[in-house]
């Protein structure tokens, strides 16, 4: 479909106040970094770079952060309260505040998230309007929206496996509309981040998860629903 | 082909050749473009105005407050207060506020066009229908209407305070609410778009500059005039007067001003109302002071 705006966007979205940068887009990351752990972190350390770490605060961005990773919605009354409902959940937080990351977005979240012995770091822009940027995952350069579904694969560097997947992922009917491809060395580990137009099925998944080179196969759907 | 809303002068041309109502066209973008059906649509329509009733009914009731302390129930203190105009405008003002506070405290509203200028539709809409006595449906086609006014904008200026100053954003709400009030009393496209231009003429030029970057003030005072502004327009654009710059192009001096903005005037909270002692004050108390501050090697490796 075209770029062109809906009409939800003029009147919409349905949101928590105070801004769409600031709450909407946080709480959307925060859903992101919580998919990507798979469960509900015991513990999140949560940095706030440049224009975010003057401004969280009184932006209530740091309830939106709480309250994505507790799974609300953008639009749920309980973002306000989300203090309260994280002790309820035994989510522990702490907040860090970094003024001058040259390099990072205005508006950059940093999320480090343990749940057990998992461990993962995202790092999210907040482009306004409510929309976001996943800019890394792991350490791995990301660059997806989470508007549309995304798929993350991480799996050894070899030959033909990125046209592997692609075709994979074609024969399921899915349109890819972005696709990523980030490595930390040669023939180390790559992560590709997948963007469809529409759902993958979960037999596609399994079949994925079953190769021997693949690593890791995290899918999110549509981050609103 | 459906419309495309790149401008005020097709949609007309369109509705006089298929002999349809300001808000045909709307739909059918919405469904080509997104592929929604019209049930969806309005579904959603219904959905965002409960969220404007409510947003109003919350900001009128329950407490608001916010974090800052810079809003403090001040919606209800107008509606309590004696009354300067008309009981109606006390009201108008009234539920432009609390919609406003509701948002700048943390609750639900809707982003119409942004969450900044969340107030304004949702004190004309509801105050027009009470006046009117308008049932629902024309108050939904009114808000299609009004989203059609803000793609046009938003395709040749801008709705948002950071990209056109405040103009943008407060002033293309209010001029979505005029024209949506012309359309429901029955104003022809002719007045519905003179309604637009008229609002548009009288918000030019508003810079965004939020004390301590924070959408509190003077944004919540904004949402009443913007209000204001809407109605008097409204009135002005019902009786057949003449805006004489046609409605495409104010949108093209909105965009123009909005361009020549500096940047300190565009929601950076480095100018205007955010500059004064006052509100440079409010921001060293407000704003978080405990920042860490990388080294310079450190600042350009990422993290
Ligand atoms: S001053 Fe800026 S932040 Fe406030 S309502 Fe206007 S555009 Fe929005």
């Amino acid at each position: 479909m075209s770029s062109r705006s809906s009409i939800f966007d003029m009147i919409g979205p349905v949101m928590i106040g105070p801004s769409s940068s600031h709450t909407a887009g946080v709480v959307r990351i925060a859903r992101v970094a919580r998919r990507i752990l798979g469960q509900q972190p015991d513990e999140a350390t949560i940095t706030f770079y440049n224009s975010f770490a003057r401004t969280y605060e009184g932006h209530g961005s740091d309830r939106a952060v709480v309250a994505g990773l507790l799974d609300f919605k953008t639009d749920d009354t309980r973002i306000k309260t989300a203090f309260d409902h994280a002790r309820e959940a035994n989510l522990v937080y702490s907040f860090k505040s970094v003024g001058n990351a040259s390099t990072l977005h205005p508006n950059t979240v940093k999320l480090n998230l343990t749940a057990g012995g998992r461990k993962v770091e995202i790092v999210g822009e907040s482009r306004g309007g409510g929309l976001i940027n996943i800019a890394q995952v792991n350490g791995f350069r990301a660059d997806f929206s989470a508007q549309l579904h995304t798929l993350i694969i991480t799996a050894e560097d070899i030959k033909g496996s990125i046209a592997f997947i692609a075709d994979v992922v074609a024969h399921d009917d899915c349109n890819i509309a972005t696709m990523n491809v980030s490595r930390k060395g040669k023939h180390d580990l790559a992560c590709q981040f997948i963007e469809t137009d529409s759902g993958i099925r979960p037999l596609t998944l399994e079949y994925l998860r079953s190769l021997r080179w693949v690593n890791e196969v995290i899918y999110i759907p549509d981050i609103d629903l | 082909m459906a419309l495309l809303f790149d401008s005020f002068k097709e949609w007309h041309q369109y509705c006089e050749e298929q002999k349809q109502p300001l808000f045909e066209p709307v739909l059918t973008y919405e469904i080509e473009q997104k592929g929604r059906n019209r049930e969806q649509i309005w579904e959603g329509m219904q959905k965002a105005y409960q969220v404007m009733k409510d947003a109003v009914r919350t900001g009128l009731e329950e407490d608001m407050i916010s974090r800052s302390g810079m809003v403090n129930n001040g919606a209800k203190k107008v509606y309590k207060a004696k009354t300067v105009l008309s009981p109606e405008f006390q009201k108008l003002v009234a539920r432009a506020l609390a919609a406003k506070e509701v948002n700048s405290c943390m609750g639900r509203i809707v982003a119409a066009p942004t969450a900044g200028a969340s107030g304004i539709l949702p004190g004309i809409l509801t105050t027009i229908q009470e006046i009117h006595e308008l049932p629902d449906q024309t108050i939904l086609e009114g808000l299609l209407v009004a989203a059609g006014i803000a793609l046009i904008i938003e395709q040749n200026a801008s709705l948002a305070g950071a990209v056109g100053g405040c103009q943008a954003e407060t002033g293309s709400a209010a001029a979505m609410g005029s024209g949506a009030v012309v359309y429901c009393l029955g104003g022809s496209i002719e007045e519905v778009f003179a309604a637009v231009a008229i609002t548009i003429q009288c918000m030019l030029g508003l810079v965004c500059d939020p004390v301590a970057g924070l959408v509190e003030v003077p944004c919540i005072v904004r949402n009443a005039s913007g209000a204001a502004i809407a109605y008097s327009s409204a009135q002005i654009a019902l009786a057949g007067v003449n805006p004489v710059i046609p409605v495409d192009e104010c949108v093209m001096a909105l965009g123009e001003i909005g361009q020549s903005m500096e940047s300190r005037y565009k929601e950076t909270a480095l100018g205007g109302l955010a500059a004064t002692l006052t509100g440079q004050a409010i921001s060293k108390k407000v704003l978080i002071q405990d920042i860490d501050i990388l080294p310079d090697e450190e600042e350009n490796r990422n993290l």
